[in-house]
């Protein structure tokens, strides 16, 4: 009797999917063009990979369709979470691959980035890095771009910046071990400081460390004039909590992922300097703001995934251009097909509201500057500090 | 000086902090001959529990009710995940406590949505002071005497209640006991409420020095209280302070040189070592096998 009960309810559930399946089919009568978001929703990185795909959907959400030869398609955003997890992205980028998405945006973090780019590539599908900053992204590929710095520009503005403002002669460089994004930036930052005269002490973390005193406290009896800790959102909470505990007087330099309002928080009502490079800051385009901010605040979830407030973080601006860049690269190519997007896109050019974005041989945004933002500890906010050409 | 003295002290409150999550691991080991894997994730959830609870109720409140639903947590952990399995071979109820370490991380990462999320102050014992030019919170300060005082108690209810005859009892030998009366589920249970009390309180202290909770929170730590208690002896609490003082120590003590890279490494060397060379650890039961 068991056994006969148990077999009619998973035939009852194959039914069950089956007519699920089919009703999607018939309410499909328009025209539909998917593209994939590629981000992290779980892991380290999982927070910063929802506030750039807060970006794509709010982008989705003014232009939810996009004409070809006449033709108008209903634009779908299929997602999948690659987990922040270098194991786990081919594996996600496949799922996207198997979902025949025209074109795939993402991810946040360089590291699954280039862990997806060979299923990618074996699919024919073109991929638009959206903040993915690691050279080695775009490089050696033709199905790679990307509409954001690199980290060799990266790492040499934030030395720039170290040297300029600060008169730095000795810097501490702190990254995550066997993170390429951290130590990629470490190295370039290294170059420029060195070249400019600098000193740098460079240390690592182990994967899920929670205590840094010990490297924010040698810092301090090395006497070093700059912190640099280009890290994921988790840490950079962390080192900035522990720094404030410590009473460091040099200020912490941080890359674009320590733009973030999590990280905001922590550094709120502590007497910690805080300068971060980025892709946009706030006040860039006021259009944009005020409708980003309109959508935030209508949209619990969308609240939740920014943090509970309605700060802008840079990545959710670059999610929001890289939408309509790919949106571009679909009208130049005509087609819906991949292989005709990925030959259009790299003489697409597109005016966003994080600059003018165009694509250099190698698949690279063509940038020259940087925002660097400085935490308003007292009032909670970011304020804008300079913008920062790399030398 | 300073800097040499900041770094013990920081050793000194890990280890602590680590010492009051191995007592969980060493107490189910020696009563149930379980790995509790899940045991790092309690502590994490505690942490999860800490800043949802702390929004909306005053701390005096907030603190008391999230060790009590920790508590409450370990003991439904024990009922549902291991309690069916107490005839089945021990291999199954390890994979089991695998699956409920997974289960808590995974609601974790639901309910925060994998945000980091920033643990409460607590005013007195996250305050900032100097010891010998060297800056640190209260907490570190209080951790190890607290710790030294809970295993002290701990200790006395081992030796001299009836609950604590009957875990003894229990661990020495489980089925004789049961023949002679002791009701095991109680003796267990008890087990898992007491190492969830801790791994609660030792969550307090530990996040006030790292104040932020993400899923993963508990996986490192749990597993360095896990070497520890190994170290020290898996089954002995004397042990599983000890050794957990010296794993925070010698960790803190690493990251200070230009060898800071190798500080895990240095720990799980340790666990490889100590089972190679003294298998039983430093306090461990000597084992006389009878023919």
């Amino acid at each position: 009797m068991k056994r006969i009960f148990a077999l009619a309810l998973a035939f009852l559930m194959i039914v069950c999917c089956f007519t699920a399946c089919s009703g999607g089919a018939k309410a499909n009568d328009e025209k539909v063009i998917r593209i994939g978001v590629f981000e992290p929703a779980s892991g380290d990185s999982g927070a910063g990979g929802k506030k750039e795909t807060l970006g794509v959907q709010y982008a989705n959400s003014q232009v939810p369709t996009v004409d070809i030869n006449g033709e108008t398609y209903k634009v779908e955003l299929v997602y999948a979470d690659n987990g922040s997890d270098q194991a786990k992205a081919p594996a996600a980028a496949a799922e996207l691959v198997g979902k025949n998405v025209a074109i795939v945006l993402g991810s946040y973090g360089s590291g699954v980035s280039i862990a997806a780019s060979e299923t990618f590539k074996n699919a024919g599908v073109a991929a638009l890095g959206i903040t993915c900053t690691n050279p080695n992204v775009t490089a050696g590929n033709d199905h790679y771009f990307r509409i954001c710095f690199l980290d060799p520009f990266q790492g040499t503005v934030l030395a720039n910046f170290a040297t300029d403002k600060f008169g730095a002669k000795k810097a501490y460089c702190l990254g995550e071990l066997g993170n390429e994004y951290d130590q990629g930036l470490i190295s370039f930052f290294t170059e420029a400081f060195e070249a400019a005269g600098g000193k740098v002490i460079a240390d690592s973390f182990p994967t899920n460390n929670s205590d840094f005193t010990s490297y924010i406290n040698k810092a301090k009896s090395e006497g070093c004039d700059v912190f640099f800790c280009p890290v994921s959102i988790a840490y950079s909470t962390q080192i900035i909590a522990q720094a404030a505990a410590q009473k460091v007087d040099f200020p912490i330099l941080g890359s674009d992922t320590l733009d973030d309002n999590m990280v905001l928080a922590a550094a709120k009502g502590t007497d910690v300097k805080l300068y971060v490079s980025t892709f946009y800051a706030e006040g860039g385009n006021a259009e944009f703001d005020a409708g980003i901010k309109e959508y935030i605040n209508a949209n619990a979830d969308a609240k939740t995934t920014n943090g509970g407030d309605d700060t802008i973080s840079a990545v959710t601006a670059m999610g929001y251009d890289a939408y309509f860049v790919a949106l571009e690269a679909i009208k130049a190519a005509g087609s819906t097909s991949p292989e005709a997007i990925k030959a259009a896109l790299p003489s697409v050019t597109y005016k966003g509201v994080s600059g003018d974005i165009a694509f250099d041989e190698i698949g690279d945004a063509k940038r020259d500057t940087a925002y660097i933002k400085t935490a308003d500890t007292a009032a909670g906010a970011w304020a804008f500090e300079t913008m920062q050409k790399a030398k | 000086m300073e800097f040499a003295v900041s770094q013990i002290l920081s050793g000194i409150s890990l280890g602590g902090q680590y010492a009051l999550i191995a007592i969980g691991y060493t107490m189910v080991y020696g009563i149930l001959r379980l790995i509790n894997f899940a045991h790092g994730d309690v502590f994490m959830i505690a942490g999860v529990l800490m800043v949802y609870m702390s929004a909306s109720m005053p701390l005096y409140i907030s603190i008391p009710a999230m060790i009590i639903f920790t508590v409450l947590l370990g003991f439904l952990i024990e009922r549902a995940a291991y309690k069916p399995l107490r005839s089945a071979p021990r291999m199954s109820v390890m994979i089991s406590a695998i699956g409920v370490s997974y289960l808590l991380q995974n609601l974790a990462l639901y309910i925060t949505g994998g945000q980091p999320k920033t643990y409460p102050r607590i005013p007195w014992i996250s305050k900032t002071i100097t010891i010998f030019g060297a800056r640190t919170h209260v907490v570190t300060v209080v951790t190890p005497f607290l710790v030294i005082a809970l295993v002290l108690i701990l200790t006395l209810l081992i030796d001299k209640t009836k609950i604590g005859i009957a875990m003894r009892a229990v661990s020495k030998d489980f089925e004789t006991s049961q023949l002679m009366g002791v009701k095991i589920n109680t003796v267990i249970s008890v087990t898992f409420i007491i190492g969830s009390f801790l791994a609660a309180v030792g969550s307090v202290l530990y996040f006030t020095n790292y104040p932020t909770v993400v899923p993963m929170s508990g996986a490192m730590p749990g597993l360095k209280a896990f070497v520890a208690a190994v170290f020290g002896g898996i089954g002995s609490i004397p042990g599983a302070v000890i050794g957990a003082f010296i794993i925070g120590i010698c960790e803190t003590l690493i990251k200070g040189t230009d060898y800071a890279i190798f500080s895990d490494a240095f720990t799980f060397a340790l666990l490889i070592i100590i089972l190679v060379v003294k298998p039983t650890g430093i306090f461990g039961e000597k084992t006389t096998d009878k023919v």
